[in-house]
């Protein structure tokens, strides 16, 4: 019997055709969708990892807990052999040191007087160590706009739109008035060597970016740290991984009745992500769900146009003694045959665009123009595992629910008519 | 006698709903059948002809007394119970041949057979059987849209005689066939009916029709107006 639905699915295509495009495009919109959110959610996790929380990120206990006003005076200190414990317990992974810093810049004219003042927020990477590797994490070289990358430590870099209205050129020597670690006043001397985008209106109103033994020095945070971040090297976040590096890390250093002793927090327990992350949990359930209600309904009605094309074929069934209930049954069968087909279909294509687009990516760089250390200029999509099967079952189970309720008008059916309706 | 009858009608009326009253198709119908019979119901257009077949064929019931066929009793028959008995027992022939257009002659006749739980092997046989019956062995790969009216029509002829059944209805089978196409299936159904004691019952006004009959019952206004005999068996 199977063998000839089959067979009748085959020769006669409009019972096939329709059906089978539409769950086999539903199922590609599907996989392609997820890929495609879980790319961009793992792009702007990842954003967040590089720009601010790490993979995992080291800050003394009351640091965390005033970190939006960047109390520099609640510094990690001892930071340089505390990184150097890092490497050796976690070697896999990569630990950076950044300080976060407010203050006034101060350009001055060509006697020394004030001639333009402006606050600024400033953040302190890695920048001029041999092995940098935050130049390529903070994206520094595509950012820039004028200008090269700081080379020294008394060098530093401008948000563009600061460095116009402070009237500053490349080359010229401009002064950060800020607090020391202590409270103290700072007062230090950088030279612009360029001008960056950041691609956030606060940021790029403001931004200053400086090598961090520069800041270390400006600040008198000599040994000393705002955060240390630490990367997998797995280059995505794992939640599980962070964790267990945040365990074995906070057993050994962390003590809760000290104030100043570190403490390390993974993204996920970092501000606004940890619901992001669980978007991404849900996000499969939302797909599916909404998947299956949309396409069940739009089968339904395909369900209904075949099954009017197939009066006569069901009355003919009817009249010879297959019971209402068989040919129900059979239909059902049926669905099921498209349902595999449409969801292979569907599943492959949509695996292959999501390929490319995990692959190639959509490069919006030429229609951006400038390139920002915010802005992700390729958006890619992402395959995991469970892309292979969040379309397929329920596109079978779609079709089969689009078929159950279109078939319902079978039951309808009365054989006392049979002889009529097969006379037309 | 009443015991080598395998359909038997009794007090048989069959009401239809009309408007807020009824109309009355069938109206005290007494007869039975016998096996083997080559019987017709005739008579004119509304006459109950169709209806009559329709509930010896358990495709409806009756509204007042009996009508029992092969001891059961259709009247009192679930829906299941009704395909049941159509599929074991009742072949059907119509007037336009409602042959299923994407199978090939072959699987036509196979269809009722794959409802019947029978193995593949016992199939093919019982296939070519019918084939062989209704002389189609050159087109058994053949689509009904590529056979001409009367080929169609001996298929499904083979589709109702392939399981053998005791009895088989066919409604106006001649409606849409010439004068030549007639003559070929009703020979070939008077064969079956000698070879396979198989009984025939026709609902037709068509005069090539009547001529093959064996017995001849006589419609009028949803009763029997006349039941000859016209050869014996
Ligand atoms: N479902 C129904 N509802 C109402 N009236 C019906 C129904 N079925 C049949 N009838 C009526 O019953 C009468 C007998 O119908 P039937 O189809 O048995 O006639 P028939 O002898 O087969 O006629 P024909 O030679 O035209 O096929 C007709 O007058 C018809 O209008
Ligand atoms: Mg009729």
């Amino acid at each position: 019997m199977i063998k000839f639905l089959f067979i009748g699915l085959l020769r006669d295509r409009s019972r096939s055709l329709m059906p089978i495009l539409i769950v086999a495009i539903g199922v590609m919109l599907s996989v392609f969708m997820y890929c495609y959110l879980l790319g961009l959610m793992g792009d702007m996790i990842d954003f967040n990892a590089r720009f601010a929380t790490g993979h995992v990120k080291i800050m003394t206990h009351a640091y965390a807990e005033n970190q939006d006003q960047n109390p520099n005076d609640l510094a990690l200190l001892e930071t340089n052999s505390l990184i150097g414990n890092l490497k050796t317990e976690f070697p896999d992974m990569d630990w950076v040191q950044r300080i976060k810093f407010g203050g006034l810049i101060d350009v001055p004219d060509e006697n020394g007087e004030t001639k333009t003042q402006g606050t600024g927020f400033g953040m302190a990477y890695d920048i001029i160590s041999e092995n940098s590797t935050e130049i390529e994490r903070m994206n520094l070289e595509k950012a820039l706009v004028k200008g090269t990358l700081p080379k020294h430590k008394n060098e530093i870099l401008l948000s563009d739109d600061f460095a116009q209205k402070l009237n500053v050129n490349l080359g010229q020597s401009i002064t950060l008035i800020s607090s020391t670690m202590y409270g103290e006043m700072a007062i230090f001397n950088f030279n612009v060597v360029g001008t960056i985008k950041f691609g956030t209106q606060v940021l790029d109103k403001g931004g200053i970016v400086a090598d961090i033994s520069g800041i270390q020095d400006a600040l008198n945070m000599e040994n000393a740290a705002g955060e240390i971040l630490g990367f997998l090297n797995s280059k995505v976040y794992l939640d599980e991984e962070a964790n267990r590096v945040a365990s074995v890390f906070n057993e050994k250093y962390r003590n809760s009745d000290d104030v100043f002793s570190p403490i390390m927090l993974r993204l996920k327990e970092q501000s606004f992500l940890s619901s992001y992350l669980d978007l991404i949990d849900s996000m499969q359930g939302i797909i599916i769900s909404m998947f299956i209600l949309v396409m069940a309904i739009v089968l339904w009605n395909t369900g209904l146009i075949g099954g009017l094309r197939r009066y006569g074929e069901i009355g003919v069934r009817l009249a010879i003694g297959e019971d209402h209930h068989h040919i129900y049954k059979m239909m059902i069968y049926e669905s099921i045959l498209i349902g595999i087909v449409g969801s292979t279909l569907g599943t492959i294509v949509g695996l292959f665009l999501a390929y490319l687009m995990q692959e190639i990516g959509i490069d919006i760089s030429s229609i951006m123009r400038n390139n920002t250390l915010m802005m992700q200029s390729v958006f890619r999509a992402k395959i995991t595992p469970p892309a292979f099967y969040i379309g397929f079952i329920p596109g079978i189970f779609a079709i089969v629910l689009g078929t159950m309720l279109s078939g319902i008008g079978i039951y309808k059916r009365k054989t006392a008519q049979l002889f009529k309706e097969l006379e037309v | 006698m009443e015991q080598s009858k395998i359909i038997t009608i009794k007090n048989l009326v069959k009401k239809f709903p009309v408007g807020k009253g009824f109309f009355i198709a069938l109206n005290g119908i007494n007869t039975g059948f016998e096996q083997g019979e080559f019987a017709g119901l005739v008579g004119p257009s509304g006459s109950g002809k169709t209806t009559l077949l329709n509930i010896i064929g358990s495709l409806d019931s009756p509204s007042e007394g009996s009508a029992e066929v092969l001891g059961y009793s259709v009247g009192s028959l679930t829906h299941k119970q009704a395909a049941m008995l159509r599929r074991q027992h009742i072949g059907f022939i119509f007037q336009t041949f409602n042959l299923l257009p994407v199978y090939t002659v072959f699987e036509n006749i196979e269809f009722p057979l794959l409802l019947m739980n029978m193995t593949a092997t016992e199939r093919t046989k019982a296939v070519h059987d019918a084939i062989e019956w209704v002389g189609l062995g050159d087109k058994i790969k053949s689509r009904p849209a590529m056979l001409s009216g009367g080929e169609c029509q001996r298929v499904a002829i083979a589709r109702a005689m392939v399981k053998k059944p005791e009895i088989v209805l066919a409604d106006e089978p001649t409606a849409n066939l010439d004068a030549e196409n007639s003559h070929h299936i009703l020979q070939t159904m008077e064969k079956l009916n000698k070879e396979l004691k198989t009984t025939f019952i026709f609902a037709t006004h068509d005069e090539k029709v009547i001529n093959y009959l064996h017995r001849k019952i006589q419609l009028f206004d949803g009763k029997i107006a006349k039941d000859e005999l016209i050869k014996s068996i």
